[in-house]
Order: C-alpha cells, then structure tokens, then sequence
C-alpha cells in the first residue's frame, strides 16, 4: 500500500497549474482531496509521476450565489457543501446528497471537483450534476471552455477533460420544485448500491419540469431523459409514475460486484426511484 | 480520638477493588491518549523493512523467480526466495494442526495472496518498489475453491508435496485434497434413532467464510543479536511462548536465547494465534543482515493471506418425537481449510471442538464426522473470537433446532425449553462426550424471554405478517432467539495440547515491601482487558487493592510459561492461576501472621485485607504489615520473601451460556434489515467485573452482527479474493451498531477456584444464531428453511424473490 514514486508541485495559481499539466502530459496527474486518488495510488493501480496539487489555489475555491445562478469552486469540500446556509436554502438538494457520501472524514477533503471530475460511475456529484444540468468549466492550454454535465462523461474513469484541463467551477441555475436524492447502501462510507435523485415542479395538476438521474446503475451517470419526456406536462398518477420508473430502469446498466447482480441491482434502482419520485413530489 | 474511624469491613473490602467491582479499565489511560505501545511503534537503530511478494493468482506452477532488478534498487538490501530459505530447511513450516506450510513459494503458488519472496529494504518505499520489480513467472494451473469438488476424481491435486501420503496427521486421507475424517459420538445408534424416528428435520447449513479482522493488522520486529547471540522478536503473539518454542524447534536456536514479546495488541480474535511466513522471513532476514527487520502487514494482506475463519458446511438430521422431544442428532460437516491445514486447534481435535454441537439440549444419542478437504484459498480457520469451531457448532444446532421446530409446528421457544439439559443434570455428559460444569439454562431462558417480553413480540409480528399480507406494508418481522452452551478454557493437559504443549496456564505474584504487588501471566491481553480483572482477582485473595498491583504479559523472558490468550481460556486457566498463586501467598502470609501475633496458625482467620485472630479481632496483622515483615523479620521456619507461581491445569473446560433475542424488520424489496432490539443474557459464572463483561458483549455482538449481515470473505471461480479491502468486508461503525440490552445469570463454575467461566467469546458465539435466526423467522411463514449467511442486502432480496414475494 505504498504509492511508486512520484514529484509533488503546489502551484498557487491556475495558470502555473494548468502550464505544469501541459509540460509533463499524461504522465501529471492534479490532485485535489485524495479521496480517491490516493487509494489507487496506493494500489499501484496507476502510475503518476508528477502529482500537482490544488489546495493552494484560492481561485477555485468556494461558493458563489448572484440571483438564481450558483459557482461552486472545484477545490470546494463536501463538507463545505453541506454547511454552506446559503446554498442550502436555494438548492437543498445539494446538502441532501452530499450528506450521503462516504463519511464525515472523507467528506472534510473530498471536493466537488474531484468527485465529479473522477469519472467514477460510483460517485454521487456526477449524478447530481445531471440532475441539476449543471455546466462544468474547463481550463487547459488552449483556453477555458464550458462542457455540460450531460455531455461530460464517456464511460468509467473516461470523459471529455483533455489531459492538459483542469475542472475549476461548476455552475447550474437553482433547481425549483420538489426534490429527493435517494441511496441504497450497505454501510456508512459505501457506495451506491443504486441511487436515484429527482427534481420536479407540478403545476395546475400537471408535471411541468422534471428532472431525473441515477448514480452507479451504468458506467457512467444516467440522465434519464426517456423518463423526464414521458412525465412532463402529464398529471401525476399511479400510472404515470410506474412508467416513469420503468423508462428510468430500461436507461440503467449495471454491473454485478459484491452489492448484488445484475437483476437485483435493477429492482432496487425502481425502489430508489420511487422513493425519490415519491419524496420529490411531497415536497412540491 | 473519636474522629479517626476504624473502616468497617465493607469499607475495606470496597477499597481493594476486587472481585464483582465495575473498575475502570487500567489501559485506558494510555489507549485513549494514543500512548500504546503496538509492534508498529518499535523502531530500532539500524532496522530495515521487508515485504512479500504476493501471488496474484490461485494456483499456479512457479516457473522462475527473478529478483536481479529488485536487487539492484538502491535501497534493497535483500530478497529471499524459496531457495534461499531451503538450505536452513525453512521454505516449509510446520503448522499448528500438524500440516506443514510454505513459507515462500516452492515452486508451486496455492492461494491469491500468497507469499513468494520476501523483499528487505532501508525503508517501506524502497522495499515497495523492490516488490513491484521481481518477476514472477507462474504457469496457471486449474483452480478449486468448491470444497465439494476437490475430491471428485478428476480433481487437480493441490498439495503435491503429499499427494501420495495416505496417512495424515489426524488418520486416513482418502484423496490428495483430502485432510482428515474426525468423527465423534455413535454412529450406527444415531442412524438407527434416526430412521425409526417420528420426526427428523434434514438441512445443510453453511457458515460462511470471514475474517477475524483485527484492526491492527499482523507484523514483528526480529533481532538477532550477533554478539550474545540471542534473537528478540517482538511480535503481535497473542500466544509468545509457544511461538518461542516452536521457533526453537524449527531454527535450533536454543529456546533461552530467544526471546518473545508481545507489546500492545490491537485485537487478535484467533487471527494472531499462528506462526506466518512474514515471521519466518524477518527472522531469517535478521540473521542474514544482522540488523534489526520490521514487517507488518497491510489490511488486504491481512484479508488475503492471514488467517480466515469458519468456511464449514454442516450438514444435519434432528430427530424429535412428535411432541418434540429430542431424541437424536447427526452431523457431517465439510470444512474447507484452504491450502495448507493451520487451523490452531488442540493437537487432538482438528475440528476443535465442533462435537459440542448438541448444544444446550439433552440429546440422548448424536454423531459427528467432519471432513478436512484442501481448496485454493489462504490458510487458517482459526477461532474467531470463539473457543475452536464452538460458533460453528453453536449455529449448526441453533439453525437445527429452527428447522425441527418449523417441521414439528412448534414455537422454537418452547421447543428449546422442552430440550434443554435440566439444572439438576449437571454436571452432565453430552452425547459426544464433554462434561458440561454448571448451568441453569431454564432459568436464564425464563427471564429473556420475560425481559423481551416474547408473547408481545408473537403479536406484533403476527399484526405486521398481515399488514404485509394485505398490501399495506412491504415489510416483514423476524425474532430470532439463540441458546448457546460454549466450551471454553482449554485445557486440561490429559487431552489439550498445542504442539505437545500443554494448555495450562500460569501466574507469578512478588510482594513489595511495602505491600504492592506485581504479578506476571503467561496470557497476553488484546483488549480483554487483563491487567484490570486479574488485578481484581488477586485483590480479592491478598487483600491488596487492585490499584497496587502491576500486571505484567506478554514477555517470555519475564513471564511464566503460559500457552496466551484465545478461545476463552485466559480466565478459566490463567485466571485460575492467578487465584492459586494469590492463595500460596496468602498461606505464607499466615504463618507470617502467626509469628507476628504469636499464635498458633489455626487461630487465625482470613478477613479481607488481614489476619485476625480468631475470637479477637482486634489483633491483627494486615497484608501491607505481613508483607513488610516478610523482607525484615528472620523467622524461624519461613523464608524471607513473599512471593509465589501457580500452574494452573484445569480438571475441565468452562460452560458458559446465556440466551439471546434479536428482533428486526426486513424490507423485503431493498433486503435492507433494521435491527430493533438485541437482548443479550449471559451466565458466566462468577462475574470480575461487570462494566468490562458489558464492554466485551458489545463488542463480540457487533462482530456477531457483521459476520452474520454483511461480513465475508468471498472467492471467485478464479479463486480471486473478491474482499479485500474495508470497502467490501464489512465492519460496522457506530452507525450500523445498533443498541444492545445485556442482562445475567450467575452460575458459578464448581471446579474453577472463583467460579468464573469467561465471557469474551460468548457474544460472537451465540449473537451470530440470533441475528441469522431474525432474518430466516421473517420469512418463515412463506416457508423459508435454510439461506445462508451473510444476510446482506442482496441475499436477503434473493430470499423475498425465491420465495414470489416481489410479484
Ligand atoms: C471510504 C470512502 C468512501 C467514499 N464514498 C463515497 C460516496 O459514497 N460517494 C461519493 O460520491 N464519493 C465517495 N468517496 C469518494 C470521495 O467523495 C472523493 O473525495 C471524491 O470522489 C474525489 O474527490 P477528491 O477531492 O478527493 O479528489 P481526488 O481523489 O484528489 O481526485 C480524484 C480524481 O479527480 C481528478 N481531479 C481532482 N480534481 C480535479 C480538477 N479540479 N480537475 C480535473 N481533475 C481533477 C484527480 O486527478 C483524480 O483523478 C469515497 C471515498 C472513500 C475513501
């Protein structure tokens, strides 16, 4: 459990960071938490032989709300997240999923960049970040560029972040309506088995946004936009909300690991789902 | 002068803190202001690091070993290979049940995990390096981790080195993957009871492998002294002198100069019983650098490659007369030992002792085979927090007397009551053999089920099935009772042996002059807490206050010869030692007494702290008074000194038992389970300290809790370790733990000099039925028999979905 050797940079600007990444290319590697880099590290899973910290650049730290509009800096901690009153009380859901992350040690390092940039399908953040439509901004060596959540992830541990980019803020409009984020898990500090989160407005008796997403349940994290498109402008009923669940379960993929298999995992997303959907709607 | 107060009795006897005194915990102190000393913690000057190179895969010819770019690291001072250790004649070891075990790969791999070459290195980063850069060659062989197959005739055989050996250490092999046939009890009798019985429950009942766990993984620090010659190896023993033994026998280092010390030891649960290759290597490696070696494992090492436990399918017929009257039991059990058989069993029971399994109940006639088979899996099957296979036995007979119970439509309370062995029957003889010392099991159920009140819980759970039943709610509700009988205490030296090392245990008491004491054990604590409760003990039988008394393990050179501390047994044997070795002092302190007073011996008596003669007692002469007059006084007859050593050769093993309740509500659609109440009741005997009893039953328990729901220790087909790291092996937090009721009944042991039993192990032995007894009773009514454990989310779901309940 000892990592291979590697040299350790501290830049204290983007800049210098994002310079630092383009000189050495996919041998660099930023490190933001550790929280999940560290592990894999550890198990020499992968490589790294130049590891360019973040925590000393104040740029890309912290949480900004003007009007309806929130930035969130990547190097923000969950923990962070989750204390922040402002945040709070105009995106709840924000604190309501965080707290479900691992536990309260890895959530006092563990950022929001680092979780969303990680590519890790078991991750919260990222499905989240689908729920919320949120925009992720990029800066390499050839500029800075938005990317949209929805668009962001590739496969496991794969997404659209050039080598040379760094995640510096995430940003998304305050979500309106009724909200849930729903996680089965076996343990504190464990992953999702399946997890599902929710947002959704109702207006004269009628769904008039929606959205929906799961974590875990595919190699990458689902925005469920065949369910989202059979629930708006409907009146919500029994019938409406089975197939919902369903379009969401047909959208999963997941694979077998000591969580259960396949078919088990697929019927406990339609229970994550339906909690969400049915919290969600209570809140409206 | 009024205002001095004489103490009165009472108030002198609270002021030792002797026996029944809820004392805190002397270790406490240094543990919670991160003062402990544990084997991590020892650095000596000049000391180097090692690690093993580990097998990636589960069976494998080892074609090549290439150490020659490891060696030329900076850095790396060393890398043993197999060839290296054979010269010395220690690429192999003996193990504690008889078998031998490689120490690194001779040319063969047997498990994921195993250990190939051993690298040493100035510090942990050179040496990680130095591992990751010898080259293995392996040619992949095929792989059995199905215990059922590894005798089928095809099989691959495993252990070459003994593939033609007919003869095993414990009798007949039948196959080269076969181990041992160990049977217990009558055979043909039971087959007789069986076939003509009314009612005969028939079930497999597998106990999952896992892992004891210790949060403090295994590690040493071995150093050879070149100029005095002597080797120190301090080391996570949770047994130092036997492994100073046994690592004379297999080194020829004679055994005075070496010397064993156990400093702190973060939990051991069986894990730190036997003898590891890391060990061996340090060892060797010290002797070969002359410089001081470390190694410690990791916490997937630990997973991998230490020992496991359990992994034993029982497979059982219960007889009863239709009233539900026991009248027979019969057990075959395959045990999967992984490959190499270094289970840490007493020499003669190399299924330890699993012929306990009639448990708490009065079974007139019973059998019990048990078969040993080899499988590509790590080594071990240890007593997790447990006396040697009695969690096996415990469950196998509480699952059983669930299933007879459901087939005779009987309330397994009640069927419980009606079988078990009656007070006035002790000490009794069980079928298979063992004399149980005490009990009074109809009193200890009596109350939990009054304390639980159990017809309540019948009713709330009859309202719930119907809830369920009518669509109004998706969950069940189980209640799941347990009655356990443990054997504990190993043990008498006519039949327990480690080795040939007789399993007694011993203390030695000095007496300061000015009246405090120290005294040593051949048992070493792992969080049990010994330097508290044998100071207790001692308190009570010198009259010394427990708060003036050091306790001393774990160090060979100092300590007497003891066999340590596992499977219950350092109470029952080192604790009735300590009992025995405080009387020798304390009739010395008589005749002391005597002199001082001028009387004659017998005109004294013992009371609390003093002598006092008998009829006037306000002559006295206290210990502290005694005990100075032992280092100043020549009298005639009696030697300066007030010291003594007793070992201690129990006539029997202990019997502690209690009863357990455990009730939970399933959520049949996510197999998530919600644990509502733990009850526990425990008689073990005489109770030392009850604050310290309470602490050990929340802890076993909540191991108990995690085997049972969550914790294991998985395979693939592949023979890949699929938990090996706290992510997937389940250890409960303070979040998952739920909050436990505890509760007594005091039935003093008859031949143990206090009358206590133990109790460390109870909680893991008999919560593990309760809690697996909770999930299968939920599901009773849809006619559940048997799934086994661990009932995480997803077995539990499967349970629901076998049985149409998600249609
Ligand atoms: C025991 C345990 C349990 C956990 N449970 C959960 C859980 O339930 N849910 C959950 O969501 N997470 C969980 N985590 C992960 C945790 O939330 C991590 O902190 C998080 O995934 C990564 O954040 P980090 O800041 O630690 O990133 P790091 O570990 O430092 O980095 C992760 C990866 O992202 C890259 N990276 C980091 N920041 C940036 C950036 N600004 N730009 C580009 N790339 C970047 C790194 O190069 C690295 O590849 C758990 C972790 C542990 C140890």
């Amino acid at each position: 459990m000892i990592p291979s050797a590697f040299t350790f940079y501290k830049p204290d600007n983007i800049d210098k960071a994002v310079s630092l990444m383009a000189d050495f290319g996919d041998e660099a590697r930023v490190i933001a938490g550790g929280h999940s880099l560290i592990p894999v590290m550890k198990q020499r899973l992968t490589d790294i032989k130049h590891l360019i910290d973040l925590s000393g650049i104040n740029e890309i730290k912290g949480i900004e709300i003007t009007d309806n509009q929130i930035s969130i800096g990547a190097m923000t901690t969950q923990v962070e997240l989750i204390n922040n009153e402002e945040l709070f009380k105009i995106a709840p859901i924000i604190r309501e999923a965080s707290l479900q992350i691992a536990d309260p040690q890895v959530r006092n390092l563990g950022t929001i960049g680092g979780n969303v940039a990680n590519g890790d399908p078991a991750n919260d953040m990222p499905g989240l970040m689908q729920l919320l439509d949120a925009t992720y901004k990029l800066s390499g060596s050839n500029g800075v560029r938005d990317v949209k959540a929805r668009e962001f992830y590739e496969g496991a541990y794969f997404t659209v972040r050039e080598d040379d980019e760094i995640l510096i803020s995430i940003s998304f409009e305050a979500p309106s309506g009724g909200y849930a984020y729903e996680k089965q898990k076996r343990k504190i500090g464990d992953y999702a088995t399946a997890a599902a989160g929710v947002i959704l407005k109702v207006e004269n008796n009628m769904c008039s946004s929606a959205s929906i997403a799961l974590t875990n349940l595919s190699d990458t994290p689902v925005y469920c936009n065949k369910a989202v498109d059979i629930i708006l402008g409907k009146e919500i009923d029994n019938n409406i909300l089975t197939q919902v669940i369903e379009a969401c379960v047909e959208q999963s993929d997941p694979v077998a690991d000591q969580r259960g298999p396949v078919e088990f995992k697929r019927y406990v997303a339609g229970i994550v789902i339906k909690k969400a959907l049915t919290r969600a709607i209570e809140r409206t | 002068m009024d205002d001095v107060k004489t103490p009165s009795r009472e108030e002198r006897k609270s002021a030792l803190s002797g026996l029944g005194t809820s004392r805190k915990r002397v270790e406490d102190a240094r543990f919670t202001q991160g003062k402990g000393n544990y084997v991590d913690d020892i650095k000596l000057k000049g000391m180097l690091f090692g690690d093993f190179v580990r097998s990636p895969v589960a069976h494998a010819r080892v074609k090549n070993v290439d150490t020659s770019a490891a060696l030329a690291l900076p850095g790396v001072h060393a890398v043993l290979t197999a060839a290296d250790l054979e010269p010395l004649g220690l690429h192999w070891m003996p193990t504690l049940a008889g078998d031998k075990q490689m120490v690194l790969a001779d040319g063969k791999v047997l498990f994921q995990g195993q250990e190939v070459a051993f690298v040493v290195g100035d510090d942990r980063y050179a040496v990680a390096d130095g591992v990751s850069l010898v080259e293995v060659e392996y040619e992949e062989l095929p792989v059995v981790t199905d215990p059922f197959k590894a005798e089928l005739k095809d099989a691959p055989i495993l252990r070459e080195d003994i593939a033609d050996q007919k003869e095993g250490a414990h009798g007949a092999r039948r196959h080269p993957n076969h181990i041992f046939t160990w049977e217990a009890g009558e055979k043909e009798e039971t087959n007789k009871v069986l076939e003509e019985a009314e009612v005969v429950a028939d079930e497999m009942v597998y106990y999952h492998r896992t892992h004891p766990c210790p949060l403090e993984t295994c590690g040493c620090v071995a150093s050879m002294d070149k100029v005095n010659g002597k080797l120190t190896v301090w080391g996570t023993f949770q047994a130092p002198h036997a492994v100073r033994t046994v690592a004379s026998l297999i080194s020829s280092i004679p055994e005075h100069n070496i010397r064993i010390i156990s400093p702190d030891i973060g939990g051991g649960f069986g894990n730190k019983v036997g003898v590891y290759p890391g060990y061996v290597c340090s060892i060797v490696a010290s002797i070969v650098t002359g410089v001081p070696i470390k190694w410690v494992e990791d916490r997937m090492d630990n997973l991998m490659a230490t020992a496991f436990a359990r992994d034993y399918w029982m497979h059982g017929k219960i007889s009863a007369t239709k009233e539900g009257k026991i009248t027979g039991l019969w057990c075959h059990t395959t045990a999967d030992h992984g490959a190499f058989d270094a289970c840490a069993d007493p020499t003669k029971f190399p299924a330890g002792f699993m012929n306990i399994c009639t448990g708490s109940y009065d079974i007139p006639v019973a059998y019990l085979a048990v078969d040993g088979v080899y499988t590509n899996k790590a080594p071990g099957g240890v007593a997790y927090r447990c006396s040697f296979r009695v969690t096996e036995a415990s469950y196998f007979i509480e699952r059983m007397i669930e299933v007879l119970a459901q087939k005779l439509g009987m309330d397994s309370a009640e069927l419980r009551s009606k079988n078990f062995i009656k007070k006035e029957q002790f000490p009794y003889t069980s079928a298979l053999g063992w004399e149980y010392d005490s009990g009074d099991y109809h009193q200890a159920w009596e109350k939990a089920m009054t304390s639980v009140n159990y017809k309540q819980l019948r009713e709330d759970q009859a309202k719930q099935l119907q809830l369920f039943k009518d669509g109004k709610s998706r969950k069940l509700m189980g209640i799941g009772l347990s009655h356990f009988t443990e054997i504990v205490g190993a043990g008498p030296v006519k039949n327990c042996d480690i080795l040939g090392l007789g399993m007694f245990d011993a203390c030695e008491i000095r007496i300061h002059p000015t009246g405090s004491a120290i005294a040593r054990l051949g048992t070493i604590s792992q969080g049990q807490g010994h330097a508290t409760t044998f100071a207790q003990i001692l308190a009570s039988e010198i009259g010394i206050p427990a708060s003036d008394i050091t306790l001393e393990e774990g160090d060979t050179d100092t300590a007497p010869y003891g066999l340590g501390t596992y499977g219950s047994r350092s109470t029952p044997v080192a604790g009735a030692a300590t009992a025995m070795a405080g009387r020798k002092i304390r009739a010395k302190a008589q005749m002391i007494a005597a002199y001082l007073l001028e009387v004659h011996d017998d005109d004294l008596e013992w009371d609390v702290d003093r002598f006092s003669v008998k009829g006037a007692p306000e002559k006295f002469k206290t210990m502290k008074e005694i005990a100075f007059a032992s280092y100043n006084q020549a009298i005639p007859g009696v030697e300066p000194g007030l010291e003594a050593v007793s070992y201690y050769d129990p006539p029997n093993m202990t019997y502690p038992n209690g009863a357990y309740v455990v009730v939970m509500e399933i959520d049949v659609d996510t197999g998530v389970s919600d644990i509502k109440q733990v009850y526990a009741l425990d008689d073990c005997g005489t109770r030392i300290n009850p604050m310290i009893i309470e602490g050990q039953v929340h802890g076993g328990l909540t191991e108990a809790l995690a085997i049972s729901m969550g914790q294991e220790i998985a395979y693939d087909e592949q023979g890949n370790v699929m938990t090996g790291t706290l992510m997937d092996f389940f250890i409960p937090t303070a979040w998952e733990t739920p909050n436990y009721e505890t509760d007594y009944t005091e039935t003093p042991s008859p031949h143990h000099p206090i009358g206590a039993k133990g109790v460390g192990e109870s909680p893991n032995v008999g919560g593990v039925s309760a809690f697996s007894n909770a999930v299968h009773d939920a599901f009773k009514p849809f006619g559940l028999t048997q799934a086994h454990m661990p009932h995480d989310h997803w077995r539990v779901w499967k349970i629901a979905k076998d049985l149409g309940l998600h249609s």
